[in-house]
């Protein structure tokens, strides 16, 4: 679950956290259409180092290391997939197959890191704040940020029922692949029970504290935007800008190009 | 026999819940953890079967030592009950669930179909065989958990917060059957809070309180110390309580039984009387 522990918020003072989820949220957005509309390598470690003084600023650098080491596996098969098939089946010469592989590797990093960065730095209540004042209806925002906060707890629970399937004797390593997914059953079962039953237990709990009873709700805090916030604004909109303005009016080069490898 | 050697275990996240704890727990033992919240109760029992492993120290199990080989093997001899039955429940009927274990065990089926009616009886839940387990009561839900782990007979029982959500007759029934299984020499550890439940039974109590044992003893003698007690932050039982307001008329003050309180009340009442 190491992963996961990658994405959970923590409490610590810093500028990336005070800043407005809003923008935080939009940096996000604009840092993922970038990484979408360039498929080369050298704007994606652009991109990727971009984002590194974030992490430090934010003090958050051994979680997000741990995200990143989450991400890993699923890194290792894009890249696997991507250079085998460019490889061996449509014969692009070695350098362009790796620089290809490692830029689509790349461009999923990337993605993990902005959102790792912005779920290590934004609380459940200023998500809930900013979806809130962005209009989105009371129901889906609570769902949602519910949904957030149940994560840590239902690893825990998966623990304890893998715990205690373990001393029936249950063992989860044993037997080929088909089996060894099966052994997961056990455990599958009851948390998806316990998370279904949870949930029934949660809703009645809410409702018994008159939940939804007034159509208009007002909050304690209001979500305002500070100075840091309109300069971090003010970049996403000229990264993106540039972004856009070098997509639509240059080719970018690749490293087997400038290194002379093609 | 369980033997725990100044034992260490700190969680991943740091919290050390076992600062050095020694103990021994002979075949035959009918041993009570208690402790408040975060004592470490639970933690210790789960070094038994080696679902965690010393972070310093030993722990032995009939000799084997619990690094050296794996859950389900200790398993084997260890029973584990969880405090909460919907950790484990997934079969579809309760019998499935009672066999669960046994096939994982390997036994042969003809041997699994006699063992589950054998632990469906003893528990009182024939009538459910072919049941869902999920549309149980929370009492009878925890029932079948402790089914699903007496059918494999193993010779250590471990029960982690039985009486729980258990009403008083069911609790009674748990008390007879952990004294049966004293009886045929089986090793018993429950984990509890529960003072009045414990009290009835008599049991050795291991008390803890932040990662340490702070007194291992006689219920009689533990669960009457006031000042130890206090300290595990742990309420005296009942019985207790009434004989220690009652110490300035001449009586004794470690009664932690209701039939042995009677006897001395009638005692008391039969002199005045005359």
């Amino acid at each position: 679950m190491s992963f996961f522990d990658g994405l959970k918020f923590r409490k610590v003072h810093s500028p990336v956290h005070d800043l407005d989820p809003r923008v935080k949220f939009f940096y996000v957005c604009a840092i993922f259409v970038i990484a979408i509309i360039f498929g080369e390598l050298i704007p994606l470690m652009i991109l990727f180092i971009i984002q590194v003084p974030f992490v430090l600023v934010a003090r958050v650098k051994r979680e997000w290391i741990r995200s990143m080491r989450g991400a890993a596996f699923l890194a290792t098969i894009i890249f696997l997939t991507n250079f085998v098939v460019a490889y061996f089946f449509t014969h692009y010469p070695l350098a362009v197959s790796l620089e290809n592989a490692s830029a689509l590797t790349l461009r999923f990093i990337v993605l993990v890191e902005s959102f790792s960065i912005f779920f290590l730095t934004t609380s459940p209540d200023n998500l809930s704040l900013a979806l809130e004042q962005t209009h989105v209806p009371y129901e889906f925002t609570f769902a949602f940020t519910t949904a957030v906060r149940f994560v840590p707890v239902l690893a825990e629970e998966a623990q304890t029922i893998m715990d205690a399937q373990k001393a029936r004797g249950l063992e989860l390593e044993r037997g080929n692949f088909l089996k060894r997914i099966r052994n997961y059953i056990p455990i599958l079962i009851p948390l998806i029970i316990s998370a279904i039953r949870r949930s029934l237990e949660l809703a009645e709990a809410m409702e018994s504290r008159a939940w939804g009873a007034t159509k208009k709700r007002t909050n304690l805090y209001v979500l305002k935007m500070y100075t840091n916030d309109f300069i971090l604004m003010a970049l996403t909109i000229g990264i993106l800008a540039v972004a856009i303005y070098i997509r639509l009016n240059f080719i970018v080069p690749t490293l087997s190009k400038l290194f002379g490898f093609v | 026999m369980i033997e725990v050697e100044d034992v260490h275990f700190t969680y991943p996240n740091g919290v050390e819940a076992l600062k050095g704890v020694s103990l021994t727990i002979k075949n035959g033992d009918f041993v009570a953890i208690m402790g408040q919240n975060g004592a470490g109760k639970t933690t210790l029992v789960k070094h038994f079967n080696g679902l965690l492993k010393p972070t310093k120290g030993k722990v032995r199990v009939d000799g084997v030592d619990t690094t050296k080989v794996s859950v389900a093997t200790l398993a084997r001899n260890v029973g584990f009950v969880f405090q909460n039955p919907d950790h484990q429940l997934f079969s579809e009927t309760v019998e499935e669930e009672i066999a669960f274990a046994l096939r994982n065990f390997g036994f042969k089926e003809s041997i699994i179909k006699r063992r589950v009616t054998w632990a469906l009886n003893l528990l009182g839940l024939t009538q459910y065989r072919k049941t869902s387990p999920f549309i149980l009561s929370g009492g009878e839900r925890k029932r079948v958990a402790l089914a699903s782990v007496l059918a494999w007979n193993p010779k250590i029982l471990i029960l982690d917060e039985p009486t729980i959500g258990q009403d008083y007759q069911q609790k009674e029934k748990l008390r007879q059957f952990i004294l049966q299984m004293k009886t045929q020499q089986k090793t018993v550890v429950v984990v509890t809070h529960d003072v009045e439940f414990v009290a009835e039974c008599n049991p050795r109590v291991v008390l803890m309180r932040e990662g340490k044992v702070v007194a291992d003893g006689q219920a009689k003698e533990v669960l009457t110390n006031q000042e130890l007690l206090a300290y595990a932050s742990i309420v005296l039982p009942q019985v207790t309580q009434i004989f220690l307001k009652l110490s300035d008329f001449g009586l004794k003050k470690d009664v932690i039984d209701v039939y042995e309180a009677r006897e001395i009340l009638l005692n008391v009442l039969e002199r005045r009387e005359v």
